[in-house]
C-alpha cells in the first residue's frame, strides 16, 4: 500500500502545487479484482489498454493472470464505465481505495502537526476534541486581543473549567449583550462547531461586513463554545451518543443529568399526553433516562454556572441563543406550556425572518415555532428559563435525521454558513430595535465617513 | 386528497409535532415498501395534515407529504398517506396506506451491481460503525447503510405510537449471513434514536434482500441498553 502512495508522492512532486495534485486524483478509485477465467483476463487486458488505466499490480497488462490479484487505479470520470463493463462481463471487484485523493490528502503532512497545534490554520470544517477547543479559545484571544477576551464561567462536575469568549468592540459606550451557548448536549457535535465558526466569522468580517459592524457598535457577543464539557469529552472517548453531563447518581451506578431539563423553568413538570394512554413525557425523574432532570432545579454545576451569570447580567442581555441539533428548527418559548409568551408575535416574526435568510443560502428549510407545538413538551429548558430575556431562541441545526447526530464533516461548512445568516439576522434585528438610528454603515470604504457622522450625531445630541 | 366521512377531521398546522410524527412514520413505511440498497426515502415536508378522532378505534391522520431521495436530495416524491394509530393496544402497529405520484427512480443497475458484488465475496461481509463517529461512510458501505435505513423503516413502523419519533442513528455492527438461495441476508445491530424520550435504543434485525423481491425484515428484537458506567 505504501509503495503505491510512494508512487503518488513522486508523481505528485513533479506537479507543482497541491492544487494540481488534487485535480489529478480527486474521486479516483483503486479496484481489486481476481480474474477467474482466461476470458476475464483478456477483457481486463483490453480494458486497461484501451482506457489507459493505471495498473498498480501487476505493472504490465501481460502480467495479468487468472487467480492472481489485480489492482487498477481508475480515473474518476471512467469509474462508472469501468464498473459497468466489469459487471457486464461478470467480473467481480472490490473497491480498495474509494478516493485516492482523500487518502493522499490524509497522509500528507498537515500544517497542524501531530501535536495538533491551533493557530491561524485551525480547521473549522472538522470536529475538534475539547483539548483543541481550549487551545483554540486562548489562541483566538491572543490573535484578536483588541476584540476578544476569555472569561471564567465556572466548573463542571468533573472539575473542568468553563470559559466563554467575549467579543467586544472597544468603545466608551455601554453595550448590551447577546449570549450564545453551544454543546449543552454532548452528542450534538455540530453545535460547538457552529460556535467556533461563528466566532471566526465575526472576527474575520467585523470590519468589512456592514451588518456585523453595525451591531457590534452597541452589542457585545458572549459565546460559550461548549457548555457540557464533561459530556462532550465522554462522547469523544467512550460513547458517541452520550447526551447528559457526567454527574454520578445512585452511588455511581448511574450517570448524567440532562442539563436542558435542569433549569428552573417549571422544573420537573411532566406532561400527560393524549387520552389514549397515560405516558408522561417531557422529563424523567429517573437517572437512567436521557431526559433526567437532576435532583433539583440547578442541581448541576454547569447549569448553575450559566444561570448565575445570566441572572447577574440579566438587565443587559437582550438575546439568549442556545444551539442544538438535529431537526432544523428555530424554537421559541415555551416547551412546558402552549400558552404563548407575551411577545410571541414578534418572536415568531424575527424567527421567520431568520429562517428565510437561512433558506436563501442553500435552500434548507427550517421549521419555526414554540417547542410545545412543534417538537414536544419539556420542562426545565435553558431557553424557557431565559425567557426573562426578550429574545430567547433554541436552534436545532442540521440535519433532518438522515445522519442526525453524526453529521458528516462535509456538512459543517454549509450548515454553519446558512446558520450564520439566521443568527446574524436575529442579532441585527435586536440591535436595530434597541439602538435605532445608530450609525448607518454604507460600505466598508465609507467607514470613515460614517464614523464622522456618528461622532457628529453624538456631539449634537450630548 | 379526499377526506373521509365520519367524525370531523381537523386540519393541523403542518409543523405541528403530531403531523410531523405521523409523516415520519408514513415515510418509514413507504421507504420500507419501496426502498433498496440503491434507493432510500426520507421525509422532507408536510404539505397538509388532518386528524380524525375515531371513537373506540384511534386517531387517524391524513397527510400530503413530500419525500426526498436520501442519496440525491434534489429528487423528491409527492405522496399522500393515511396513518391510523390504534387506541389502547400498543402491540398493533399503526395502519398505513399511501400513494406516490409519478415514477420512482429506477435503481436496478445499482442494485444489481451491489447484489453481484456481495454474492461474489469470498468471505462474508462484516462492518462496524456506519457512519463512524464523524459521520463518514465509505462509498462501498453506502448500499449497506441504505439497506439498513430501508429495513429500519419496518422496525420503526412496527414500534411507533403517537408519542414517538424514531430515526436510525447508526449501524453498530453488520454481518452478512451466507445463504444457499438467491437472497442476501444481513444481521444488523443498529441504534435507533427516539426523539421524544431522546433515548438511543439498540435493536437487532435480520434483513433479507433480493433485487426483484424487495427488503424483508424476518426477525427483529429490541436489545437491552448497556449498563451505564
Amino acid at each position: 500500500m505504501w509503495l503505491f502512495l510512494g508512487i503518488i508522492f513522486s508523481v505528485g512532486t513533479l506537479i507543482p502545487g497541491k492544487l494540481s495534485l488534487k485535480l489529478q486524483y480527486d474521486g479516483d478509485q483503486v479496484l481489486h479484482i481476481v480474474p477467474e477465467t482466461f476470458q476475464q483476463v483478456q477483457h481486463l487486458q483490453h480494458l486497461c489498454s484501451t482506457l489507459l488505466l493505471d495498473l498498480w499490480k501487476p505493472l504490465q497488462p501481460e502480467d495479468i493472470w487468472a487467480g492472481e490479484d489485480l489492482h487498477i487505479r481508475v480515473p474518476a470520470p471512467l469509474v462508472q464505465e469501468v464498473k459497468d463493463s466489469l459487471a457486464q462481463h461478470m467480473i467481480s471487484y472490490r473497491v480498495l481505495i474509494p478516493d485516492v485523493h482523500k487518502l493522499v490528502d490524509q497522509s500528507m503532512p498537515r500544517e497542524r502537526s501531530n501535536h495538533r497545534q491551533v493557530s491561524e490554520s485551525y480547521v473549522y470544517t472538522q470536529y475538534h476534541p475539547m483539548e483543541e477547543i481550549y487551545q483554540w479559545m486562548s489562541q483566538i484571544q491572543k490573535s484578536n486581543s483588541e476584540l476578544v477576551t476569555q472569561h471564567y464561567l465556572g466548573k463542571t462536575t468533573e472539575n473542568r473549567t468553563m470559559y466563554y469568549l467575549q467579543i467586544s468592540q472597544p468603545s466608551d459606550k455601554t453595550k448590551k449583550i447577546i449570549w450564545m451557548d453551544c454543546g449543552i448536549h454532548a452528542r450534538e457535535w455540530i453545535s460547538p462547531a457552529f460556535c467556533q465558526w461563528f466566532v471566526k466569522e465575526i472576527l474575520q468580517n467585523y470590519k468589512s461586513d456592514p451588518k456585523i459592524n453595525r451591531f457590534l457598535q452597541n452589542l457585545d457577543l458572549y459565546i460559550l463554545p461548549v457548555l457540557n464539557i464533561d459530556g462532550y469529552i465522554y462522547s469523544w472517548e467512550k460513547d458517541r451518543f452520550w447526551r447528559k453531563n457526567r454527574a454520578p447518581y445512585m452511588n455511581g451506578t448511574c450517570y448524567g443529568t440532562d442539563l436542558n431539563r435542569n433549569f428552573n423553568s417549571s422544573w420537573g413538570t411532566k406532561f400527560q399526553v393524549f387520552q389514549i394512554d397515560n405516558t408522561s413525557v417531557g422529563v424523567s425523574y429517573n437517572c437512567d433516562s436521557e431526559i433526567f432532570c437532576g435532583s433539583g432545579p440547578e442541581s448541576e454545576p454547569e447549569t448553575r454556572a450559566v444561570a448565575q451569570f445570566i441572572k447577574r447580567k440579566k438587565n443587559d442581555i437582550l438575546c439568549y441563543l442556545t444551539i442544538h441539533s438535529y431537526g432544523q428548527y428555530i424554537l421559541t418559548p415555551y416547551g412546558s406550556t402552549t400558552k404563548p409568551p407575551s411577545n410571541s408575535e414578534e418572536l415568531m416574526h424575527v424567527a421567520e425572518k431568520a429562517a428565510a435568510a437561512l433558506m436563501e443560502k442553500y435552500g434548507t428549510s427550517y421549521k419555526v415555532g414554540p417547542t410545545s407545538l412543534i417538537l414536544y413538551n419539556n420542562s426545565g429548558s435553558s431557553r424557557d428559563w431565559a425567557h426573562m430575556i426578550p429574545f430567547s431562541y433554541t436552534f436545532e441545526l442540521q440535519d433532518n435525521g438522515t445522519y442526525g447526530f453524526v453529521l458528516p464533516p462535509e456538512q459543517i461548512q454549509p450548515t454553519c454558513e446558512e446558520t450564520m445568516l439566521a443568527v446574524t439576522t436575529i442579532i441585527d434585528y435586536v440591535g436595530q430595535k434597541y439602538f435605532p438610528g445608530g450609525a448607518v454603515m454604507l460600505t466598508s470604504s465609507s467607514l470613515g465617513l460614517s464614523l464622522c457622522l456618528t461622532v457628529a450625531f453624538k456631539w449634537t445630541v450630548s | 386528497m379526499e377526506l373521509p366521512r365520519g367524525p370531523a377531521a381537523t386540519e393541523l398546522p403542518p409543523s405541528h409535532y403530531s403531523a410531523t410524527r405521523a409523516a415520519a412514520l408514513a415515510a418509514c413505511y413507504i421507504c420500507h415498501r419501496l426502498g433498496s440498497p440503491g434507493h432510500g426515502l426520507a421525509p422532507r415536508t408536510v404539505r397538509r395534515a388532518h386528524r380524525q378522532d375515531i371513537d373506540g378505534v384511534g386517531h387517524k391522520y391524513y397527510l400530503e407529504l413530500v419525500l426526498e431521495d436520501i442519496t440525491d436530495n434534489d429528487r423528491t416524491v409527492n405522496c399522500t398517506a393515511e396513518v391510523l394509530y390504534h387506541l389502547g393496544n400498543k402491540n398493533i402497529a399503526p395502519d398505513v396506506q399511501f400513494t406516490t405520484e409519478g415514477e420512482l427512480q429506477n435503481t436496478d443497475e445499482a442494485d444489481n451491481i451491489f447484489y453481484n458484488r456481495i454474492k461474489s465475496l469470498e468471505k462474508e461481509l462484516v462492518a462496524e460503525n456506519i457512519p463512524d463517529s464523524h459521520g463518514n461512510v465509505s462509498p462501498e458501505m453506502q448500499p449497506i447503510q441504505l439497506l439498513a435505513w430501508v429495513a429500519s423503516g419496518f422496525v420503526i413502523w412496527q414500534n411507533s405510537t403517537e408519542n414517538t419519533k424514531f430515526q436510525l442513528a447508526q449501524i453498530k455492527h453488520v454481518k452478512q449471513v451466507k445463504r444457499s438461495d438467491e437472497y442476501l441476508e444481513f444481521d444488523y445491530k443498529i441504534l435507533l434514536h427516539e426523539m421524544v424520550s431522546q433515548e438511543i435504543i439498540p435493536w437487532q434485525m435480520t434483513v433479507l434482500w433480493h433485487p426483484q423481491h424487495g427488503v424483508q425484515v424476518t426477525q427483529d428484537s429490541r436489545q437491552p441498553k448497556h449498563a451505564s458506567e
